[in-house]
């Protein structure tokens, strides 16, 4: 694991998207400190992470587009399969090499509010727990952008089907509140879900039985209370859509409240990531 | 030692690897010969745990490949049939990257990469990237990756495929150096190059092993007569008459012209006495023989003979539906 982490380091050193990643990052946390701490004169330094964090959805997408999908390319993956070291060690070391790229701009603009503080009054804790929650809400982001860099060998394809995922992500909260509240809405929503699912568990594990079962068995739950009670589906799609928000869930920090719930969330949603995509490259030994 | 048994790989309906077993000793070359997309580098990735396999077992000094592969893959060096090589890498941060994976630490990594590089000959590249590179070089920083943690078996998959003469001379020579010090499995489709370099042949073909022995053995193991040609000026019925009492002629095919032409095919192992009597009974006679040419039976007869002529139509399609 070692051995990955310090040679994708290397790596991460020589390529372009690297300072791509950040310098967007440092830019647009800059543009929102002008902006608020300084044209605004507002002592919040949360309130520039809230701006900055829509810029995840270009940099996440260019900084872990490459990770696994161009070793599928280059074929260097057939290395990494017969060396002797395990497939999560594999994942596990590039994935904290992305973190250690993600730390060094993250550690500059920790500076920021010390700065600040030169000139006026800033509440550092919540500062500071924001500078936190916000390392671990990309870290889960770049666990998805991982996953998806997984899915294929093309790198283009991998950055765009991320910036979409990322997008639509940041934008759940609103775009709930567009979608059907109806229990029959939900159904539908539900069902597209459920064969989306499928179609994932069928292409990870190559098992046409697997997926359709699973599949099946969740669909029968969904009409099974709809008939029984329908008034439990309810408004399910928005709350949904806003729960697996990571972005909205940011929001508890900036507003001076440290969220338990949702650094379990992001924990969550890293482990799980990683879990599928060690499997998406333990499926391409088994395919 | 590696012991392979029963192994089967199928991608949905196609069988790629057909219950193919065998056992590999210490200290050999061996060659896995076959045409494209007869199933040698499918065999050598799940020898090598980077594929699965459907059926069968692979075991590397008792360790197996997929219950213990830690173990196991510590005694294998593998180049795939592209080098799996990182470009942005120069050869010496890439070969302390796959060394330091191998669990190679300090003076221990230092000098067993100083040691491949000497026995692959790339010292004077090492600091420059892989990326610039001849084919040559990329395919020795390759060998030399497989070379580091000193593993017992080497395992290596068309390792001349796209060289130019010259640069397949010199990893063939390679190849034979290390055969010195380690066991070394290496495929081609190349009769010419295993009959060369190996000294046991596996005959890979459809996904199934149909021969496995050393090169000489599989010349005695078919029965394949040797032919010696002749023009001369005497008819078909004369030659009949000359060759009716010679023993070992086991068929003729006669083509009458202005000159006769025969091709007689002998059971004999020793062609040049056959000849000679042949030429005698002419003499005798008095017809000429105009020209008189040998042809003995090769590894490719045997590997024409073993692998069938259609084989490599289906190979191409079979190759393809895997991809």
């Amino acid at each position: 694991m070692i051995a990955v982490l310090k040679h994708e380091l290397r790596m991460y050193f020589y390529s372009l998207t690297t300072y791509v990643f950040g310098a967007l990052l440092l830019a647009f946390v800059g543009v929102g400190a002008v902006l608020y701490n300084i044209q605004a004169a507002v002592s919040n330094f949360e309130f520039v992470l809230n701006f900055g964090s829509l810029i995840f959805v270009i940099i996440v997408p260019i900084l872990t587009m490459r990770v696994i999908a161009e070793e599928r390319k280059q074929k260097t993956d057939q290395l990494l399969y017969s060396l002797p070291i395990t497939t999560s060690q594999v994942v596990i070391g590039k994935y904290l090499a992305l973190l250690l790229i993600y730390l060094i701009p993250l550690c500059l603009i920790s500076i920021y509010p010390l700065i600040f503080a030169q000139f006026g009054e800033v509440y550092l804790p919540t500062a500071y727990g924001s500078i936190l929650a916000f390392f671990i809400m990309g870290s889960a982001l770049i666990a998805i952008g991982v996953f998806i860099s997984s899915l294929t060998e093309n790198q283009g394809f991998a950055a765009g089907i991320g910036i979409a995922i990322i997008l639509l992500n940041y934008y759940s909260v609103r775009l709930s509140e567009y979608v059907s509240s109806k229990a029959r809405g939900s159904v539908i929503a539900m069902v597209i879900l459920i064969v989306l699912l499928g179609a994932i568990i069928k292409y990870l594990t190559k098992n046409n039985h697997v997926a359709y079962g699973v599949s099946a068995l969740l669909m029968a739950g969904v009409v099974i209370t709809y008939w029984v009670d329908s008034s439990k589906l309810e408004g399910l799609l928005p709350h949904i859509m806003r729960k697996l928000s990571l972005f909205e869930r940011f929001n508890a920090f900036v507003n001076g409240v440290f969220d338990m719930t949702a650094i379990v969330y992001y924990l969550t949603v890293i482990l799980f990531f990683l879990f599928l995509s060690v499997q998406s490259l333990e499926k391409r030994r088994y395919n | 030692m590696i012991s392979v048994e029963g192994l089967t790989k199928c991608y949905g309906d196609i069988v790629a690897v057909d219950n193919v077993s065998f056992q590999i000793e210490e200290g050999h070359v061996y060659g896995l010969l076959g045409p494209n997309g007869a199933g040698k580098t499918t065999i050598m990735n799940i020898m090598t745990g980077c594929l699965s396999a459907t059926e069968g077992s692979v075991r590397i000094y008792g360790h197996d490949i997929f219950e213990e592969a830690n173990e196991a893959k510590r005694l294998i060096g593998y180049l795939p049939e592209q080098p799996p090589l990182y470009m942005t890498d120069t050869p010496l941060e890439y070969l302390k990257f796959v060394g330091e994976a191998k669990g190679l630490r300090g003076a221990k990594l230092k000098g067993q990469i100083d040691e491949v590089i000497h026995k692959t000959k790339i010292g004077h590249v090492k600091g420059r990237p892989i990326s610039s590179l001849s084919k040559g070089y990329k395919q020795r920083v390759g060998i030399a990756q497989a070379l580091l943690g000193n593993p017992k078996v080497i395992i290596l998959d068309e390792p001349t495929v796209g060289l130019d003469p010259i640069q397949i001379v010199e990893i063939r020579d390679l190849i034979k150096e290390l055969g010195r010090s380690h066991t070394v499995i290496f495929s081609s489709h190349i009769l010419s190059e295993v009959q060369a370099i190996c000294d046991q042949v596996l005959i890979i073909s459809k996904g199934k092993l149909i021969a496995f022995d050393e090169p000489k053995n599989l010349e005695k193991l078919l029965l394949a007569p040797n032919e010696i040609l002749i023009t001369t000026d005497a008819r078909e019925k004369e030659i009949k008459d000359i060759l009716a009492d010679m023993d070992h002629i086991v068929d003729m095919d006669i083509e009458e012209g202005d000159y006769t032409v025969a091709h007689i095919k002998i059971d004999h192992e020793d062609i040049y006495e056959v000849s000679r009597q042949i030429f005698f009974g002419f003499a005798h006679k008095g017809k000429a023989l105009v020209e008189m040419s040998l042809k003995k039976t090769d590894l490719e007869d045997i590997f024409i003979e073993l692998t069938g002529g259609s084989e490599s139509q289906e190979a191409t399609e079979r190759e393809e539906v895997k991809q």
